[in-house]
């Protein structure tokens, strides 16, 4: 399966990613209409200590932890990729608790919010590799 | 410091209304002109800092900026322009020579904008790339005079050895030092990718490039830096450097800031002691000193590698290379006065040395004149800028070219004549491990080996045009060139008829 990647050698902590993340989710077709005046809540995060920097966002495990954890499966896996169905999810946020990467956080209009690889907005595939100006983020098989 | 004389050359244009505050040009930005005013909640800009590399106006996501020159002026003087103001100014407060890094920006004439091309029509057909065979391939290196068969009438190969490209043009000389380790992996990685060669300018060659050798020329300039056995093994090719086009008459100077890790490794020169390129070699002072270097560097590769002369373009360029095409090299490189430098003084690069296009016209002519032309090939640089440039080049006599300012142009140089300040921010020509990584090769290699096969499927298209079928029928036709608005003596050197003759 297709997953992100990041390469922390590549990376230059410009963090656009977590811009073209929070674009994308707004499913607003302007950048400027979406996020102008606001602070941003992205799925995708740099984390960055002294000269090393790298991008963080749901690494999609195989058995996902948060999934396991999840009290009323609002959480699941399909064809990969871990989902959030916001109906079921009443927000325990014990998922935010297992995430080992901290990639689960409280959402601005949901309850949670998580990477799900830009298959839930208007844009399909991820959004933070396509904008990234070096290549630190892909999207690929391995 | 009194007053500062000097107004900011450019001004950043920032679009409040488009501005999301994501201070992407902040963070990256190494000659920190942007700011976030926290209070204001607005991001701010120092204009005097800018040096127009268009990195922030790139990377900005909402295409909220944009570099304009400053209309500030000065009283308008024919003579005293503003940028010889500015001079003085700056000369004035450093007392320093001023410095200055890629080609001449003046407004000299481009001689390849005053040539034509031709074209066939009806009594000569051309002939469409797409459906039949078209050759670029070059040999460079000296051909044999005769053809010898031996008792049984068989062809006997008395080829020396040489260098092979799919198409004439190969990356210049540009050192481990003046350009980053990514840059240079990248023309490395693109010269074994699009079959040709790139060179190590006088910086050593780096241990990981070892593995490129086939398509590497290593250079042996003045300081001899980086030189040993290996090295000169390593290569393909072997390039004696006598003088670069920015800087005709003037050596190199690394200063020991930058010998700093690999790079003094690669250079073979203690860390932090400055790399002193001299102006000449103090072993060559003649034409039989250069063939002592010449033939104790084949001696010392056996014969194996072709060994190029690489001088700029001077006043008498012509005799200059008749001397070397007797030296036993078996290439000559002449750099115009427009190629490009990592830095150079300003009077030096602005006012030394004559076009490419002359010196090329010149050397070819005098070379055949003498019966001596194919003794050596005659590579040509100094803005080689397009495919059209390559092709008027190689009508004009030239077996192949160099691109140094193209290929990093490719690699996402703005030319923003700042490398000097080894702050590049598009992380080309710095050593700041921050502005490095910046050029991915992964990406950059990529870049260039595109770049040579849009020239190589553009030179085929004008080649077509022109009813030629390979490289070789198009070298020294000059009947192929017209000059438009050229005077009777430039037409003479350049040895072409003007457009309607």
């Amino acid at each position: 399966m297709k997953r992100v990647y990041v390469n922390e050698k590549w990376c230059l902590a410009c963090h656009l990613c977590e811009y073209y993340c929070a674009f994308a989710n707004s499913n607003e077709k302007d950048m400027v209409k979406a996020l102008k005046d606001i602070v941003i809540n992205p799925r995708i995060r740099v984390e960055q200590k002294d000269n090393i920097s790298f991008a963080v966002s749901c690494r999609h495990c195989e058995e996902p932890l948060c999934v396991k954890g999840c009290i009323t499966g609002a959480l699941s896996i399909k064809d990969g990729v871990i989902s959030v169905d916001q109906n079921k999810c009443v927000g325990c946020f014990t998922c935010i608790l297992c995430c080992p990467y901290g990639a689960i956080s409280p959402g601005d209009e949901s309850v949670i919010q998580k990477c799900e690889l830009c298959t839930n907005n208007i844009h399909g595939s991820p959004q933070c590799v396509k904008g990234c100006p070096n290549n630190a983020i892909v999207f690929e098989e391995r | 410091m009194g007053i500062n004389l000097l107004y900011p050359e450019y001004e950043v244009a920032r679009n409040m209304d488009r501005c999301i505050n994501c201070r992407v040009c902040e963070r990256q930005c190494a000659n920190e002109v942007h700011s976030y005013d926290k209070e204001k909640k607005i991001m701010c800009s120092d204009d005097s800092k800018c040096v127009n590399c268009h990195r922030c106006v790139a990377l900005c996501p909402t295409r909220a900026l944009k570099i304009v020159k400053t209309d500030h002026t000065f009283k308008e003087n024919a003579n005293w322009r503003g940028s010889i103001i500015n001079e003085i100014y700056k000369q004035a407060e450093s007392g320093a020579v001023l410095l200055s890094s890629m080609g001449n920006p003046n407004a000299y004439p481009v001689y390849f904008d005053k040539i034509l091309l031709n074209a066939s029509q009806v009594t000569n057909p051309s002939i469409d790339p797409l459906r039949e065979p078209m050759e670029t391939k070059v040999f460079l290196g000296s051909k044999p005079n005769s053809i010898q068969r031996d008792k049984d009438g068989k062809l006997v190969n008395n080829l020396s050895c040489g260098i092979e490209l799919s198409v004439p043009i190969m990356f210049s000389a540009m050192s481990y030092g003046s350009i980053s380790y990514n840059a240079h992996e990248s023309l490395a990685r693109a010269a074994r990718e699009a079959g040709i060669l790139y060179n190590t300018g006088e910086g050593g060659l780096h241990k990981d490039f070892y593995q490129y050798g086939s398509n590497t020329i290593v250079q042996v300039a003045s300081g001899r830096f980086g030189v040993y056995k290996d090295y000169l093994e390593a290569g393909a090719a072997i390039e004696i450097k006598m003088g670069q086009g920015a800087k005709p008459g003037i050596g190199g100077h690394l200063p020991g800031t930058k010998i700093v890790g690999d790079i003094s490794k690669t250079r073979m020169v203690p860390e932090g002691s400055d790399a002193i390129s001299p102006a000449p070699h103090h072993d060559i002072y003649s034409i039989e000193d250069l063939r002592q270097l010449v033939y104790s560097l084949k001696e010392s590769t056996n014969y194996t590698k072709p060994v190029i002369v690489k001088i700029a373009a001077v006043h008498n360029v012509a005799a200059i290379a008749s001397g070397i095409a007797r030296s036993g090299a078996d290439i000559i490189s002449i750099d115009g006065f427009r190629g490009g430098t990592g830095a150079a003084p300003t009077r030096i690069r602005d006012n030394v040395g004559i076009p490419i296009e002359l010196a090329l016209a010149s050397v070819d002519q005098r070379l055949r004149e003498e019966g001596i032309r194919d003794n050596v090939s005659v590579v040509v640089g100094g803005s080689i800028r397009n495919s059209s440039d390559i092709v008027k080049a190689i009508a004009l006599g030239a077996d192949c070219v160099y691109i140094g300012t193209a290929a990093l142009i490719a690699l996402g140089c703005h030319l923003c004549r700042s490398c000097h300040t080894g702050k590049c921010n598009w992380g080309i020509a710095t050593q700041e491990p921050e502005l490095v990584k910046r050029l991915n090769p992964d990406m950059g290699y990529k870049r260039l080996v595109n770049l040579v096969s849009a020239w190589k499927h553009e030179i085929k298209e004008m080649m077509g045009g022109m009813g030629i079928n390979s490289i070789e029928s198009l070298r020294g036709n000059r009947l192929m060139l017209r000059g438009v608005g050229l005077n009777e003596k430039e037409l003479q050197i350049l040895g072409i008829k003007h457009a309607g003759e």
